[in-house]
C-alpha cells in the first residue's frame, strides 16, 4: 500500500486539483475577460474525471484494493456511483452559469474555479474512509459553497444566503465536529473500520453521543428535518445557477458519505442510529410536502421540495440494508436529473429584457406561449410527484419496496401517503402552466445549452429510461456491495 | 534538580502573570502580561518533553494572536469608567458563573480520580517512532501517513483566500492619483493658460 498505488487511485482528483489550480493562474493573468475559456476547461476537467472513474464504476470496484493512503480513503464503486452524479451535476451548474452571470455583468473565472474545488471537496467526501477524510472533504465543499452563495455581492439576497449559509454551517460543522472527537476519545480510532471493531459489542454512553452528534452535523448537510431551516432562504437567495449546484451534487455527497459512515462505522450498531434516521425521514416528508404549499417563488418551493426528496432518501437509509443503499443511489441518479432539469427550466424563464421569473404568476398559460418549455416541465413535475410511468416513481418504488423487504411498513405508509400531500403543489405548476389565462411574460430567448440540458434531464425522467433501468440497478447493487465487503 | 527548578520558576511566572492579565488596570498591560504568561506556559511544555506545542505557543500565541489582541485593545477607544461601572450590580451572577466553573472543576477531577470515563485504547495507527523527538514524529506523520489530508487543508485555505477575494476584491474604476510623468513633461503653457484682454467695466468670461 504504497503511496504511488494510492495516487494512481486518486487520479481524478488530482485531475480536479490541478486544473483547479491551473486555471486560477489563467483566471489571475487573463482577468474577466477569461471567465468563459475558464468555464468551458473547467467542464472538461469535470468530464476527464469523469471518464476516469466510469471504468472503476462499470467493474463494480470493492475489496482492499481499492483502500488509498493508508485507509483513508476508500476509491470503491459506491464512491464512483456517486462521484458521477456529482461531476455530471457541477459540469450542469458550469453550462448554466455563463448566460446568467453575464446579464448581470457579474461572470468572473473564479466562479468555474470554485466549483471545481467544491467538486473535489465532495468526491473526497464520498470516498471517506476516516473521520479526517470526512471533515477535509466536507469543509472544502463547504467553504466553496459559501462563497458561491454569496457570489452576487452585490445584491443584498445573495449575501444575505451566504452569510446564513456561513454561519449555519459553521455551527453545524462545530456539532459535527464535537460529535467526530467524542467518537476518536471513546474508540481511540478515526477509522470507520476501526470504529465498527471498537463498538462491536456495544455503544458505551460517550459513544453514542459522539454518533448523535454526528448525525446531527450531517443533517444539516443534507438539510434533513429538524436541521432544514436554512435551506429556503439560501435556495432562494443564492444565485440560480448556484441553487441548481447545491440542490443537486453536494446533497448526493452527504448523503452518500452519511451512508458509508452508518452502514460501515455503525453497521453493527444499526437500531441505535435507525430510529433517527426513521425520524429525519419522515419529518423530511412532511415538513417538505406542507411547506411548500404556500410559496409562490419557485425557488422556494424546488427548496423544500428537496427537503421532501431528502426524506424519501433517508428511509431508503433507514433500512439499514443493501438492498436499501443501492435503492437510495437510484433514488439519487434520478433525482439529480428532476433537479438539474427543473433548475434549468427555471432558468429559460425570462422576459424580453432577460431579467429571470421566479414566480407563480410569470409562468400562467406558459403552454400557450412557450410550449416546449411547458411541456418538459409538465414532465420534470410529474416524475418529481411520483406519476407512474415516470422515472421518479420508479425511484420512489425502490425506495418503498426496501423499506417493505426491511418490515418498515409503517415508515412506507406514512411516506406514501405524505407524497400524495407533496403531490398537490407539483400539480398546482401544471394547473398554472396548462389551465390559467396566459400572462405571456416568459418572452426570453435560451441558448442551444440550456434546452440541450433540459431535454436530456427530460429524457432520462421519462418512460425511456426504464430502459436503462436494469443497467441502473446493476451498478447500484455493486456500489452497494462495495460497502459490506469494505468493512 | 535543575529541572525542579525551572518547574517552580515557570510554574510561578504563569499563574503570576495570570493574575496580573485579570488585575492590570491598562488593558494594554493585560495583553502583555498575557504574552509573559504564553512565554512561561511554553516553558513548562519544554519541560514536559511537548517541544512541539511550545513552539506552537510562542509562534501561533505569541506571535500572531497576541499581538492581534494589542493592536485591538490599542485600536478601541474603550471607556474603562463605564465598563467598570455595572461590576457591583452584575457581581452576583459572576459569582453563580464561577461556583458552576468550579463544580465543574471539582466534578471533572473527581470523575478523573475514580477513573469512571472508559475511554477506547488507541489503535497504534499513529504510534511514535522510537527514539525521535516529538517534531520529527508530527512530521513524519504529516508528510508520510496523512499526506494527501495535509495537502487537501492546503487547499481548503485556497479556497478561503479566493473566497475571499472575489467578495471584497473591486477593481477601482476611479482614476487613481498616480504620477504622469510624461504627462507632465508634455504640458506646455499654450494648454495651461490664456490670455485674455477684456474691455474695460466688461470682466472675464470663464
Amino acid at each position: 500500500m504504497d503511496l504511488t498505488y494510492s495516487l494512481g487511485l486518486v487520479i481524478p482528483e488530482l485531475v480536479l486539483t490541478l486544473s483547479g489550480l491551473v486555471l486560477l493562474l489563467v483566471a489571475a493573468w487573463g482577468g474577466n475577460e477569461a471567465s468563459k475559456p475558464v468555464s468551458i476547461a473547467a467542464c472538461v476537467a469535470l468530464g476527464g474525471a469523469f471518464f476516469l472513474t466510469a471504468p472503476a464504476v462499470c467493474a463494480g470496484a470493492s475489496g482492499p484494493d481499492t483502500v488509498a493512503f493508508f485507509g483513508q480513503l476508500r476509491i470503491d464503486a459506491w464512491a464512483g456511483l456517486a462521484k458521477l452524479m456529482i461531476y455530471a451535476a457541477a459540469g450542469a451548474a458550469l453550462v448554466v452559469a455563463p448566460a446568467y452571470f453575464d446579464r448581470l455583468k457579474a461572470m468572473r473565472p473564479e466562479f468555474a474555479i470554485l466549483v471545481l474545488f467544491a467538486a473535489l471537496g465532495m468526491s473526497i467526501m464520498v470516498s471517506a474512509a476516516d473521520l479526517l477524510a470526512l471533515y477535509i472533504g466536507l469543509e472544502l465543499n463547504s467553504l466553496a459553497a459559501y462563497v458561491l452563495a454569496a457570489y452576487l455581492r452585490d445584491d443584498d439576497k445573495s449575501a444575505e444566503a451566504g452569510l446564513k449559509y456561513f454561519v449555519l454551517g459553521a455551527l453545524a460543522s462545530g456539532i459535527l465536529l464535537f460529535g467526530m472527537s467524542l467518537l476518536y476519545g471513546f474508540t481511540g480510532t478515526t477509522s470507520f473500520s476501526g470504529i465498527n471493531v471498537a463498538i462491536a459489542d456495544g455503544l458505551s454512553g460517550g459513544q453514542l453521543f459522539g454518533l448523535i452528534f454526528v448525525l446531527a452535523g450531517m443533517a444539516f448537510k443534507i438539510s434533513a428535518v429538524p436541521f432544514h431551516m436554512w435551506t429556503p432562504d439560501v435556495y432562494e437567495g443564492a444565485p440560480t445557477p448556484v441553487t441548481a449546484f447545491f440542490a443537486s451534487a453536494p446533497k448526493v455527497a452527504a448523503i452518500a458519505l452519511l451512508a458509508r459512515l452508518s452502514l460501515e462505522a455503525f453497521g453493527t450498531q444499526a437500531t441505535a442510529w435507525q430510529q433517527i434516521v426513521g425520524f429525519a425521514a419522515i419529518a423530511s416528508i412532511v415538513v417538505g410536502a406542507l411547506g411548500a404549499i404556500g410559496q409562490q417563488n419557485i425557488k422556494r418551493l424546488l427548496a423544500f421540495s428537496s427537503i421532501n426528496n431528502v426524506g424519501f432518501i433517508l428511509i431508503g437509509l433507514a433500512t439499514a440494508t443493501l438492498a436499501g443503499a443501492s435503492a437510495m443511489m437510484i433514488y439519487l441518479a434520478f433525482y439529480v436529473a428532476m433537479t438539474v432539469g427543473s433548475f434549468v427550466a427555471l432558468l429559460m424563464l425570462k422576459d424580453a429584457d432577460g431579467n429571470q421569473l421566479e414566480t407563480f404568476g410569470d409562468i400562467k398559460g406558459l403552454s400557450t406561449t412557450q410550449p416546449a418549455l411547458a411541456w418538459c416541465l409538465l414532465l420534470i413535475m410529474f416524475s418529481l410527484a411520483g406519476i407512474p410511468p415516470l422515472m421518479g416513481f420508479y425511484g420512489k418504488l425502490v425506495i418503498f419496496r426496501a423499506a417493505v423487504e426491511a418490515d418498515l411498513i409503517a415508515l412506507a405508509a406514512i411516506g406514501i401517503a405524505a407524497s400524495v400531500i407533496g403531490a398537490f403543489y407539483y400539480l398546482k405548476f401544471i394547473k398554472v402552466m396548462f389551465f390559467d389565462e396566459p400572462v405571456d411574460a416568459v418572452k426570453g430567448k435560451s441558448d442551444w445549452a440550456h434546452w440541450a440540458l433540459l431535454v436530456i434531464a427530460t429524457l432520462v425522467i421519462s418512460p425511456i429510461a426504464f430502459l436503462g433501468t436494469e443497467w441502473l440497478g446493476g451498478l447500484a447493487e455493486a456500489a452497494a456491495a462495495a460497502l459490506a465487503t469494505a468493512g | 534538580m535543575i529541572h525542579t527548578l525551572a518547574f517552580y520558576l515557570f510554574a510561578v511566572l504563569v499563574i503570576a502573570s495570570g493574575a496580573m492579565v485579570v488585575l492590570a488596570r491598562n488593558p494594554v498591560h493585560s495583553v502583555l502580561w498575557l504574552i509573559l504568561a504564553f512565554f512561561n506556559a511554553a516553558g513548562l511544555m519544554v519541560l514536559v518533553g511537548a517541544e512541539f506545542i511550545a513552539m506552537l505557543l510562542v509562534i501561533v500565541y505569541v506571535g500572531a494572536v497576541a499581538v492581534l489582541f494589542l493592536f485591538v485593545v490599542m485600536m478601541l477607544n474603550i471607556d474603562f469608567a463605564e465598563l467598570r461601572a455595572g461590576f457591583i450590580r452584575n457581581a452576583p451572577l459572576g459569582a453563580v458563573i464561577a461556583l458552576i466553573l468550579l463544580a465543574e472543576l471539582v466534578l471533572g477531577v473527581g470523575a478523573y480520580r475514580v477513573g469512571i470515563i472508559e475511554l477506547g485504547t488507541p489503535d497504534g495507527s499513529a504510534a511514535p517512532l522510537l527514539g525521535e523527538s516529538n517534531i520529527e514524529n508530527i512530521g513524519a506523520l504529516l508528510y508520510g501517513r496523512y499526506l494527501f489530508l495535509f495537502e487537501m487543508a492546503g487547499i481548503i485555505l485556497l479556497v478561503a483566500m479566493i473566497g475571499a477575494i472575489v467578495l471584497t476584491h473591486r477593481e477601482s474604476r476611479a482614476h487613481r492619483a498616480h504620477q504622469n510623468i510624461g504627462k507632465q513633461v508634455a504640458r506646455r503653457p499654450d494648454d495651461a493658460t490664456e490670455m485674455k484682454r477684456p474691455e474695460v467695466g466688461q470682466g472675464v468670461e470663464l
